[in-house]
């Protein structure tokens, strides 16, 4: 067996120095070749999305807005049909009053302000309690074919509209508040192309 | 050859039985009770550290005679982060559900404790093909240990395996929850360790 390198201030620089650089390359390279899939699969299952919670449309068009108090804009994705007739929007809202904080959700609303569908993009909620927001509102918590304009928007426990998941109210409550926060977002970019 | 053999062995039973990470060493129990809500997670995140602590022992052992021992620390952290991160890269490319379900545990497989014990004790002492066996079956054992705590869980937790369920509702979600994988992890461990010595 070979002696091992002492270890001498030259020796330990010039190691250290050399693994750190053949990983950084190595690093950079995969990143070059993953880059692409990661952006696609990113791009697939937001348009998986959108096509889940809008009914049928035939172009899109990506609006931003930005809701008071927030860092960042808000992704709104317009679908028109053939005539160019606005048939819905689906918002790329979210919310980090989640159990677990942050909890994104995409919903579709169709002209007139009605929830069409939605789909939980990002949760790090409770598995088997707060986790059920995917499949809870679709049904039980009927909150689909609701206004929040004209509902109330918040759970029974509140004095709302909404059936909150069994045991998992917090996660109900936020789910709540990501749906209020795409409804304002819809409601600003709605009348953006309203005054055009 | 022969010699080669029986060595490899030793450390197929070492890593599967006798030293098995989880069971036997309870060694890297972060990633164990926090990814194993379900069977596919547990094997999921199995075989990811069985990917490091195989390339990494190679690595660290074809390097071990030019890493001056003052820094091999560092030296073996910049090796394992290395593979952390391109195997999370590839993971978040061509399999992004699985890189969602196990989300912060795949960096956090880094400081695993798991893969550096097997740099430090075993790949800075032997040669390039051993370690890479050592890898492999330590990582086996660790893929082994968490896929059958995450299917405890998961038929326990919620009536299904694999994903598959098969009983209407909920069931015991309490098995799912943080407490059910101390409870779950606990008997496992028992029930090998019964078996083991006997």
């Amino acid at each position: 067996m070979a002696k091992k390198a002492e270890s001498t201030l030259l020796n330990m620089v010039l190691v250290l120095t050399i693994i750190a650089v053949v990983s950084a390359a190595a690093l950079a390279m995969i990143n070059n070749v993953t880059k692409g899939p990661i952006a696609d699969a990113k791009k697939a299952k937001t348009e998986a999305a959108i096509k889940d919670v809008l009914p049928e449309f035939a172009s899109l068009q990506t609006a931003k807005t930005m809701l008071d108090g927030d860092k960042d804009s808000t992704n709104c994705n317009m679908a028109y049909d053939a005539e160019g007739n606005l048939v819905g929007v689906a918002v790329e809202s979210s919310t980090e009053t989640g159990f677990s904080g942050h909890l994104g959700v995409m919903v579709g609303f169709d002209a007139e302000g009605n929830i069409t569908g939605y789909s939980v993009l990002e949760t790090q909620e409770t598995p088997g309690l707060g986790s059920k927001a995917g499949e809870w509102f679709q049904k039980d918590g009927n909150v689909i074919g609701m206004n929040p304009g004209t509902n109330n928007m918040t759970v029974k426990k509140d004095g709302g509209d909404v059936d909150a998941i069994t045991a998992a109210t917090i996660s109900s409550r936020a789910f709540c508040d990501a749906v209020n926060r795409a409804y304002k977002a819809f409601t600003n970019v709605k009348g953006g192309s309203d005054n055009e | 050859m022969s010699n080669m053999l029986s060595k490899i062995g030793t450390i197929a039973k070492n890593g599967l039985i006798k030293e098995n990470p989880t069971f036997v060493l309870v060694l890297g129990m972060c990633p164990t009770l926090g990814v194993t809500t379900s069977a596919i997670n547990g094997m999921g995140m199995g075989l990811a550290t069985t990917f490091v602590l195989m390339m990494s022992n190679l690595v660290i052992s074809c390097l071990k005679s030019v890493i001056p021992d003052k820094v091999r620390i560092p030296a073996f952290i910049v090796i394992i982060a290395t593979f952390v991160t391109m195997l999370a890269m590839v993971m978040e490319a061509y399999v992004p559900s699985l890189f969602e379900a196990l989300g912060l545990f795949i960096p956090l497989i880094v400081v695993n404790c798991i893969v550096l014990a097997r740099a430090e004790s075993f790949a800075s002492k032997n040669n390039p093909l051993l370690s890479l066996f050592d890898g492999l079956f330590m990582g086996l054992g660790f893929t082994i240990a968490l896929t059958l705590l995450g299917l405890v869980r998961e038929l326990l937790g919620s009536g299904a395996a694999f994903g598959h369920k098969f009983i209407e509702g909920d069931a015991m979600l309490l098995f799912v929850l943080a407490p059910g994988g101390f409870i779950g992890l606990g008997l496992l461990s028992a029930i090998v360790n019964y078996f083991r010595n006997k």
